[in-house]
């Protein structure tokens, strides 16, 4: 019946500029200032040890993805990029590769792809790293004399071990915590990232940047850093008064993986919460778990271990924290069945 | 500067108003032929009194209402009848309409009906004669105005709230309603006010007629308790609750209608078309509608008498454009897409709007990523997220028990947020019909 070329759709019939796939890129351009600087700092190694992870992502996504378009949606790149910037400069490229591969396929693929996954996929990928090769992923190569000389043992081969013949430098983290002769970092060089320590462990100030472009853009909640923060400082805070901890609570939020955690992990749309609500319990839980794993765990960093185990618990935070139905007080209507 | 009044949450689709905004609505010419449905909007069908062949005058009651929520029909031009007979309506369904084939030599004057002046009717008559002259709300939802001014006796009405908030973006007829004729506006508000036995009104417009706003306020009458409330532009500020909310800071109960906290919402449409009733004796055979979108050529406001077929309208305004892709009855968050071009023109039509091509780009949905942009947008405080999965999955019931469906008024602020371009208020409209469907158990 229809005699005019028109399309009948449901309303409503505009739709906001938003789209998953521009947040996603818009992620990935974020983190272009925080990948030049990690190459700045540690030279061609770490462009490789990113391109390894990002190439391990790139190539499970596109074997195995639930849908042949799926690489375009820019999620794989994320992770890729992510998983890179957690590892050590001098990683060997074929673990960096296997951590990417393995985060996407049991982090994200498994579940059935993109908005389904439990735990972040780039943390899956570390904590697999993290358990399959304990030395490699905890070795930071001190600097080289020339910026463009390979740092560790980049190009070790599949199943050998890395040969470490150079000299090995402590994290700040890494120092205060288990060095012999334990020193505070100063602020400055944590802020501007010229210390050790994995790729995009060290600029404080470019992630704060990326982040907070992202949450201008209204791609970030900025309710989860900022909760993370908040509870990092107050719980350090009160242990450092008490004596018992050794890190003063702005070190505690400057070094290791906090603020890439923060900014870019926690955040991750698909694994924390959906109500603001629940994204202060989930960042109030990241930073409290991250300072009791930093003051008492037996690793240096707790940050990874911390948004993962709060992913597990994002289910039982959505329904801790539903929001309240307009004209109630807020209690659950109840159900008929209750009643009769 | 002092924040504007508003409501939590809500979301700001482009405005897009300046199309028509400045335009005067003139009177749109009668066509060869009117379509008059028996079922306009919410509530029963009326029952036709006129068989094919009868004559009838501009403004005769043509069909009566059968029941309280339900409005009478008149004849919006005059003719003869051609045919009572099945005709598709813009909701998509065929529905008994009366045709009338207008006579071309008519003068077009209304019969005049003898009626009171207002100040001389009775409080509890006014309803009846504003039922008479088939006056529904004129905001979208059509629903019998002389219902909603006998409210229940138990919860008894403090506040009379006009809308003047227009909040769907390109329509502009409530805005040249306020710019044209403010002090019949004003009329309508004294005959509400004492059909309803209170004394105070507070008028709510959104913040981007300004001009509205001063117009308002510079007719505004001394024998009348009367408030201007400019309010924050953001959809949907002209729900009702969200302008209850808006301005007298109280949340309408879950469920609850608003009188249940005192107050009576009254488009301002509505108002001035009350009180062209008692000073004419012309009851509701047309309204001012925009027609507007970069898919047609003239975009304009037109004084359009019901029945007036969408292909009438389309034509007289120049036809589509090239790049016309959607034809959509009301607004572009809530209005009604339209296929066919023979559904006239109604009383719940508050704009025609033909979007082009570039307004109306469509894009693949993509998973959801659960980034709570839905939550933050709805304005009843609903989880979209957890309804679209429950949604997705039939799961009606669990909808209606543990995400309080019937508290969505699909007003389609989620859909309109989604990144991912997940048709959320699409899938609660369909669950809702799903739900009428199931048995009751």
């Amino acid at each position: 019946m229809t005699d005019t070329n028109v399309k009948i759709t449901a309303s409503p019939h505009v739709r906001s500029a938003d789209s998953t796939i521009k947040i996603m890129w818009s992620v990935v351009i974020s983190l272009v200032p925080v990948i030049a600087a990690s190459i700045y700092f540690f030279g061609p190694s770490a462009l490789l040890v990113i391109l390894a992870s990002v190439a391990g992502c790139l190539l499970t996504e596109r074997l195995f993805g639930s849908t042949p378009g799926s690489l375009a949606d820019g999620s794989a790149m994320i992770t890729g990029l992510l998983l890179g910037l957690t590892l050590p400069p001098g990683f060997p490229l074929w673990m960096a590769f296997l951590g990417g591969g393995f985060g996407m396929a049991f982090g994200k693929i498994i579940f059935g792809g993109l908005g389904q996954n439990i735990f972040n996929p780039a943390l899956v990928g570390r904590a697999f790293l993290q358990a399959a090769f304990p030395v490699a992923i905890t070795t930071w190569p001190a600097k080289t004399q020339h910026w463009w000389t390979l740092q560790g043992d980049n190009f070790a081969l599949p199943f050998m071990s890395p040969v470490v013949d150079t000299a090995t430098s402590a994290t700040p983290l890494g120092n205060l915590k288990f060095g012999d002769d334990p020193v505070v970092t100063p602020m400055v060089d944590l802020f501007f990232g010229t210390t050790g320590g994995s790729l995009g462990e060290t600029s404080a100030l470019l992630i704060l940047i990326g982040g907070l472009y992202l949450a201008w853009r209204g791609h970030l909640n900025w309710h989860i850093p900022l909760s993370i923060f908040v509870s990092a400082f107050a719980v350090s805070g009160l242990f450092y008064a008490l004596g018992i901890s050794q890190f003063p609570p702005l070190f505690m939020l400057f070094s290791g993986g906090m603020m890439l955690g923060a900014f870019y992990m926690a955040t991750d749309m698909v694994t924390s919460p959906v109500t603001n609500k629940g994204c202060w319990m989930f960042g109030f839980g990241i930073g409290f778990l991250t300072v009791v794993i930093r003051i008492w765990g037996g690793l240096p960093e707790g940050v990874m271990y911390s948004i993962l185990l709060m992913n597990a618990l994002v289910p039982f935070i959505n329904r801790a924290s539903q929001p309240r139905l307009f004209g109630t007080s807020g209690k659950k209507k109840k159900k008929k069945e209750d009643a009769a | 500067m002092k924040e504007l009044l508003s409501f939590k949450h809500g979301v700001h689709p482009p405005e897009n108003k300046d199309i028509t905004s400045g335009i005067a609505s003139k009177r749109f010419p009668f066509p060869k032929e009117v379509i008059l449905p028996l079922s306009q909007h919410i509530g029963s069908p009326a029952k036709a009194l006129v068989k094919p062949g009868d004559r009838v005058e501009r403004g005769d009651v043509i069909a009566e209402a059968a029941g309280f929520i339900s409005s009478t029909v008149h004849a919006t031009a005059a003719g003869s009848v051609k045919s009572i007979e099945l005709w598709p309506h813009p909701n998509g369904t065929m529905v008994p309409s009366i045709r009338i084939a207008v006579d071309p030599s008519s003068s077009q004057m209304r019969r005049t009906r003898m009626v009171p002046r207002w100040q001389d009717v009775k409080e509890e008559d006014l309803s009846k004669e504003i039922a008479k002259a088939g006056i529904v709300g004129l905001g979208g939802a059509a629903f019998p105005s002389h219902v909603k001014l006998c409210p229940p006796k138990d919860q008894p009405v403090e506040l009379l709230l006009i809308n003047g908030c227009e909040c769907e973006p390109y329509l502009t007829s409530d805005h040249r309603v306020m710019l044209e004729q403010p002090e019949m506006v004003y009329e309508g508000i004294r005959i509400a006010l004492k059909a309803l036995g209170i004394t105070r009104c507070v008028i709510g417009i959104e913040a981007n007629k300004p001009d509205a706003i001063e117009m308002m306020r510079k007719t505004k009458p001394d024998d009348i308790d009367v408030t201007i409330q400019p309010l924050k532009v953001k959809y949907p500020q002209g729900a009702e609750k969200m302008l209850i909310k808006a301005v007298m800071g109280r949340e309408v109960p879950s469920g609850a209608l608003p009188s249940a906290i005192g107050a009576m919402v009254q488009n301002v449409a509505t108002a001035a078309n009350v009180a062209a009733v008692f000073q004419t004796g012309h009851p509701l055979i047309e309204r001012i509608i925009t027609v507007t979108g970069r898919g047609i050529r003239k975009p304009g406001n037109w004084k359009i008498p019901f029945g007036t077929k969408l292909r009438d309208v389309i034509e007289h305004c120049g036809g589509l454009t090239e790049d016309a892709e959607e034809i959509v009855f009301g607004g572009p968050m809530m209005g009604q897409g339209q296929g066919n071009l023979d559904v006239p023109v109604l009383k719940a039509t508050g704009g025609i709007l033909i979007l082009s091509k570039e307004e109306c780009k469509r894009q693949d949905i993509m998973p959801c990523i659960r980034c709570g942009k839905c939550l933050e947008a709805c304005p009843v405080f609903l989880n979209p997220q957890l309804m679209g999965a429950l949604a997705k999955a039939e799961r009606y019931e669990e909808l209606v028990s543990d995400a309080n469906l019937n508290d969505c008024m699909l007003c389609g602020s989620c859909s309109f947020v989604c990144p991912s371009n997940i048709p959320l208020s699409q899938w609660f409209a369909m669950s809702k019909t799903q739900l009428r469907r199931l048995p009751a158990s």
